[in-house]
């Protein structure tokens, strides 16, 4: 995908989930090569987003394009070309972590070799060599968050979705799931990560899309979302408001910053 | 999308399970170990007090316990289910180009894995305490063939009841469950003993239909009324399992899509 193309585009989609409206006419577009942060508070739909880009939950109503494919009407070819890490850590615990990449290797369809390269690969870049054999089960959980970041990109998938990827982490790990997206995004990854963390996307995200009560509220870069606020809000003309500001100017409320 | 790499995720994922049985060798031989104590428990603690009017109550509870063997495994396929939703490898799973065919067949082929295991340990054990096959091979290996025919429905229900669950602790209502439905059944005595309805109860559940028939094709004494559901006990053993399957396995199907609604 050449720089300048659109890797994620919805379309105006509409969710019902839980009997809750959870997305309510949601318009996102990410341009390639670029770090989307959607940013949002509790139930402002965040999870419900990413699960629908990924294919995991169907939408009732929209247009979904990811990696140039139509989510719905092709929702495989999406698969080939998407990393996806949750909140939790989605890999097995009983296998160990060699054994967990090249099992998701080969339900990538990589012959069986490729998958056992790609895996030591993988194992040596995420600091995991020493504990390839290891059941997962023993893991701290930094070597876990490594572990399912790795398994996420095992076919060096174009676009990748990261939902609070430091949600629950010590400093220590975050930082260093933080130095994990800056080199992808180096290597030319589209990434969209949801956080309620405001220093997290303004570290890590060319651009911002404020969600609340399921849809965008406001997008930008954190410069420009700054300025939205203008510097009238302030006592001083020099300060600029902090994201949290930005944050309770667009949605009435501050977020919520305590690990879901 | 082809058949070729259906069949490939398929054993991939059959494969996995079978690591995690490398990986758990003690919780595979206690699952494995605990028809066996029942077998000893109902044999020589409980066995004396039972009278069957044509032979040894051991040589009736044998193939009754081998029945049972394929109910016994639906609480763990329904745990390792709700386990995987529970920490998010369905949902990856689901997120990568596997087939919905392949997620399922595999919970499938790994489940009747272990009840073949389960069914070599429990045979073996029965010999051990004296009982045998008075019929010869072949009517003895389709009496083995009827007990997989319904642990592959089992494995129907199991699949569903796991992605209905949804969690490990509701896994557990199933355990519990599985009680109820093996024991209202000719699987430790005759139903003619028990009071009427839930004589007819025991009579015609799926369990009985197969103890009896194997009862019959291994040649061992058979303790019923003589009843239709008993004399056409072959037929039903063939029958039940199909009609499980056609209800559970389409269920599964559109339990596992519905993860996307």
């Amino acid at each position: 995908m050449a720089y300048g193309d659109t890797a994620i585009e919805a379309v105006d989609v509409r969710k019902r989930y839980r009997g809750k409206v959870a997305l309510d006419g949601f318009d996102l577009t990410v341009e390639a090569g670029t770090v989307c942060g959607l940013l949002g508070p509790n139930g402002a739909g965040k999870t419900t987003a990413v699960r629908i880009l990924t294919t995991l939950l169907r939408p009732d109503g929209g247009r979904v394009r990811v990696a140039g494919r139509d989510v719905l009407a092709d929702p495989r070819a999406v698969r080939y070309r998407i990393g996806l890490v949750g909140q939790d850590t989605s890999v097995d615990e009983v296998l160990s972590g060699r054994q967990n990449l090249v099992l998701f290797g080969k339900l990538c369809h990589l012959p069986t070799a490729a998958a056992r390269r790609r895996a030591d690969e993988l194992l040596e870049r995420f600091e995991l060599t020493g504990a390839a054999d290891r059941s997962v089960a023993g893991y701290s959980g930094g070597m876990r968050r490594r572990l399912d970041l790795a398994t996420s990109l095992i076919l060096s998938p174009p676009v990748l979705f990261l939902d609070e990827p430091t949600t629950g982490l010590d400093p220590r790990t975050r930082i260093d799931v933080w130095a994990c997206v800056k080199s992808l995004v180096g290597d030319g990854t589209t990434v969209l990560l949801t956080t309620q963390y405001l220093e997290e996307a303004d570290q890590l995200a060319d651009r911002i899309a404020v969600i609340d009560a399921g849809r965008v509220v406001a997008e930008g870069t954190p410069d420009e979302l700054k300025a939205k606020v203008g510097p009238d809000r302030v006592e001083t003309v020099t300060r600029k408001p902090t994201l949290d500001e930005v944050f309770l100017h667009l949605t009435g409320h501050r977020p919520t910053t305590e690990p879901s | 999308m082809t058949t070729a790499t259906a069949l490939r995720d398929t054993a991939t994922l059959t494969g996995r399970v079978l690591r995690h049985w490398r990986r758990r060798p003690v919780s595979i031989a206690l699952g494995l170990m605990f028809p066996v104590l029942m077998v000893l428990m109902f044999g020589y603690l409980f066995g004396g007090a039972m009278a069957v009017p044509d032979g040894r109550y051991l040589d009736f509870l044998i193939p009754g316990m081998l029945a049972m063997t394929m109910l016994f495994g639906l609480e763990a396929l329904v745990v390792s289910i709700t386990a995987d939703t529970a920490k998010g490898v369905t949902d990856r799973v689901r997120a990568m180009p596997v087939t919905t065919g392949a997620v399922l067949a595999s919970r499938s082929a790994a489940d009747l894995l272990n009840a073949v295991v389960g069914l070599g340990v429990m045979v073996a054990t029965g010999l051990l305490v004296g009982w045998t096959a008075q019929r010869g091979v072949l009517p003895a290996l389709a009496a083995l063939g009827l007990l997989v025919w319904l642990r592959f429905a089992f494995t129907w229900i199991g699949t569903y009841l796991g992605l209905l669950l949804k969690t490990p602790e509701s896994a557990v209502a199933v355990q519990v469950l599985v009680w109820p439905v093996g024991f209202l059944s000719s699987a430790f005595v005759s139903p003619a003993t028990m009071p009427d309805w839930l004589g007819l109860v025991a009579t015609w559940n799926p369990l009985s239909a197969t103890a009896t028939a194997i009862r019959e094709l291994f040649g061992n004494p058979a303790w019923h009324d003589g009843g239709w559901a008993a004399r056409h006990s072959v037929a039903l053993a063939l029958l039940w399992p199909a009609v499980l399957t056609a209800v559970f396995l389409p269920l599964a199907v559109r339990q596992y899509r519905a993860l996307g609604r």
